[in-house]
């Protein structure tokens, strides 16, 4: 099946199944999505809906058992592991929950380690991923340790390495869970903010609705099937509001 | 990419890391120093027989090539010499006996060894002179006895040994000085051999040499003809004696492989500790980074890069431990005193070196594969 022409992120009833002996779990089920260049997405739902394992598939962690998932018009089901690691190198950009970075890097050297893995690090590359940290506010802390930053600089610093090789795809998963509320609403607008000038595609798995405040799409999962998608910033503001 | 990985982690946790070095290095100096003590030990017992200028050792028959039970008469030699492919054949007397002072004190214990002079057995002479007649109160000493007594050519020394019970003391003329000769981890001194047959310990000491008999004797082939052919020849020809290579008759002395075997499986005893320490090291440490190497893989670091990061860091770890080990092994084996039976042969511990440098690598396989292992979808907290 092709893909759309323009979208960047396109899955067709994409599945994702876990069998235990007779037993047959179906994680994400029957998925169908498409996110285009510049579109900020939450992918929420309660713990165990599936968001994580339908993220682990679009970052060609996982493989999915039924449909097909392209990103850049890339069939994501037909690569092997070799393709794969690359495909993560240089399309994807990540931030996770938790231990997301080298603890034995800087700030600057952990930005920078995307342009090592890439063969991309020359002195321009160096000076884009100070002036990515400076833009988050990190300009005093370049030759930190990791574990000299609070949460929050921590998340921003994953949010410069998850951008600074220009990946087609950013995802997140829960970034915002290890931080207060102020914090977390800082992280999310950064991330928002530069997902749209940088014209990516974005994926914010959470499942604190509040999150959602700067996203520019909701897609609902629950129990492996999306149950809603909400792309009108009435409809999503009307949603939070519930929250 | 692998490299700049291993360097940074090091580097940041350099306390660590040195610390762990130098367990590498405490392994690596005390290999180095069995290794030593091995190769010492077992030069203190060869180091006569290894360096003799014969090819062959005939012992008498039946006495499991020992030479201090060995008995060889002259008449015997004379049919050993006869053998086609013999080219020189030489009596060796073997015993001991005690350098003293002119009071009486023990200045040194050595091995008295009885050759003839030109004759196979008798030691090169490296200063002074060889003897002109084949019996005489002259003796040739080893480097070890001048090393370790201050001994010269041209002094007199007394020499103690034990006659029917009594001690009985000889003057003999230092008239030569040989390289190191140690037999039965003892530094050597050589006479002619009736002297030998005179002053060597015994019952009852002898009026004159009517039937003299020497324990071994050391022949050398003619050139051209083969060791074995000659020494099944004699075998077969001279009734009552057993000839042996050279290695073997070292080999054979009494005690000598027991002691390299015990000294062996401790060195080996202590590289096996070195594989499970170095082992264990690495991965306690890789249990500690799983999530982070899931991380690291999640964005796209390849098998390769992150197994090569381990492999890289276990080689840097165990090479600079192993080197800091070398030199604190050097710095202490300069202070050690002549008279301890250590002697770090080049081989020996290049071969010592090499095998430590392999273990690291060898110790760390396991880590290795855990890295490999590590699932880059940990980072998600999932696991497939």
């Amino acid at each position: 099946m092709a893909s759309v022409i323009g979208s960047v992120i396109e899955t067709h009833s994409i599945s994702k199944i876990y069998r235990t002996g007779n037993t047959e779990v179906r994680a994400v089920d029957d998925v169908s999505i498409t996110i285009n260049a510049g579109d900020f997405v939450g992918l929420v739902g309660p713990s165990g809906s599936g968001k994580t394992t339908m993220l682990a598939m679009l970052a060609a962690l996982l493989t999915p058992s039924e449909g097909q998932a392209f990103i850049d018009n890339q069939d994501l089901g037909k690569m092997n592991e070799k393709e794969r690691v690359r495909f993560r190198r240089e399309k994807i950009g990540f931030t996770f929950q938790s231990n997301n970075l080298v603890p034995y890097l800087t700030v600057l050297e952990n930005v920078e380690l995307m342009l090592r893995l890439n063969n991309r690090y020359d002195s321009a590359g160096r000076g884009q991923a100070t002036e990515l940290l400076c833009r988050l506010g990190l300009e005093d802390r370049l030759h930190n340790m990791p574990n000299q930053l609070s949460g929050g600089e921590r998340q921003r610093v994953s949010i410069a390495r998850s951008l600074i090789h220009e990946p087609s795809v950013v995802l997140a998963d829960e970034p915002t869970a290890n931080l207060d509320t102020e914090r977390a609403y800082q992280v999310t607008k950064i991330y928002a903010d530069l997902i749209h000038e940088k014209n990516k595609a974005g994926i914010m798995v959470t499942h604190d609705l509040r999150m959602c405040k700067y996203v520019d799409k909701i897609i609902q999962i629950e129990d492996g099937r999306v149950v809603s998608s909400l792309d009108s910033p009435a409809e999503i503001e009307a949603l939070i509001a519930r929250a | 990419m692998a490299l700049y990985l291993s360097f940074k982690e090091i580097w940041r946790n350099k306390g660590r890391f040195f610390l762990f070095s130098l367990v590498i290095a405490l392994i690596t100096t005390l290999v180095l120093f069995i290794a030593a003590l091995s190769e010492g030990l077992a030069q203190a017992n060869r180091q006569y027989l290894e360096k003799l200028n014969a090819e062959l050792l005939i012992f008498q028959k039946n006495v499991e090539l020992s030479p201090s039970t060995s008995r060889i008469d002259f008449t015997k030699m004379n049919d050993i010499r006869r053998v086609e492919g013999v080219e020189q054949v030489g009596p060796l007397g073997f015993s001991n006996g005690t350098i003293v002072d002119p009071q009486g004190n023990k200045v040194l214990d050595v091995s008295l060894i009885g050759v003839e002079a030109n004759k196979p057995g008798a030691p090169p002479i490296l200063s002074g002179r060889d003897w002109t007649i084949d019996r005489g109160s002259e003796t040739v000493i080893d480097a070890n006895v001048a090393n370790r007594s201050g001994i010269k050519v041209g002094d007199a020394i007394r020499l103690k040994t034990i006659q029917d019970s009594k001690e009985q003391f000889y003057n003999l003329q230092v008239i030569g000085l040989t390289d190191g000769r140690e037999y039965m981890f003892q530094p050597s001194i050589f006479v002619p051999y009736r002297t030998w047959d005179q002053i060597r310990p015994q019952g009852v000491v002898p009026a004159q040499l009517v039937n003299a008999v020497s324990n071994v004797v050391a022949v050398k082939i003619k050139p051209g003809e083969n060791m074995n052919t000659v020494k099944g020849r004699i075998d077969s020809q001279v009734q009552n004696v057993e000839a042996a290579d050279i290695k073997t008759a070292y080999e054979s002395l009494p005690g000598y492989k027991a002691q390299q075997s015990t000294l062996n499986t401790q060195k080996t005893f202590t590289l096996l500790i070195g594989v499970l320490v170095i082992g264990g090291f690495f991965q306690i440490q890789m249990l500690q980074k799983i999530p982070q190497i899931g991380v690291l893989k999640a964005i796209g670091a390849s098998n390769k890069t992150v197994g090569l990061a381990v492999v890289s860091q276990i080689i840097i770890i165990t090479t600079f431990g192993v080197l800091l080990g070398s030199l604190a092994t050097f710095a202490l084996s300069i202070g050690i005193p002549s008279s301890v039976p250590v002697v770090f042969s080049g081989s020996q511990v290049t071969v010592s070196i090499l095998t430590l440098l392999l273990i690291g690598p060898l110790g760390g396989l396991v880590s290795v594969r855990a890295a490999v292992r590590v699932e880059p979808l940990l980072a998600l907290g999932l696991s497939s």
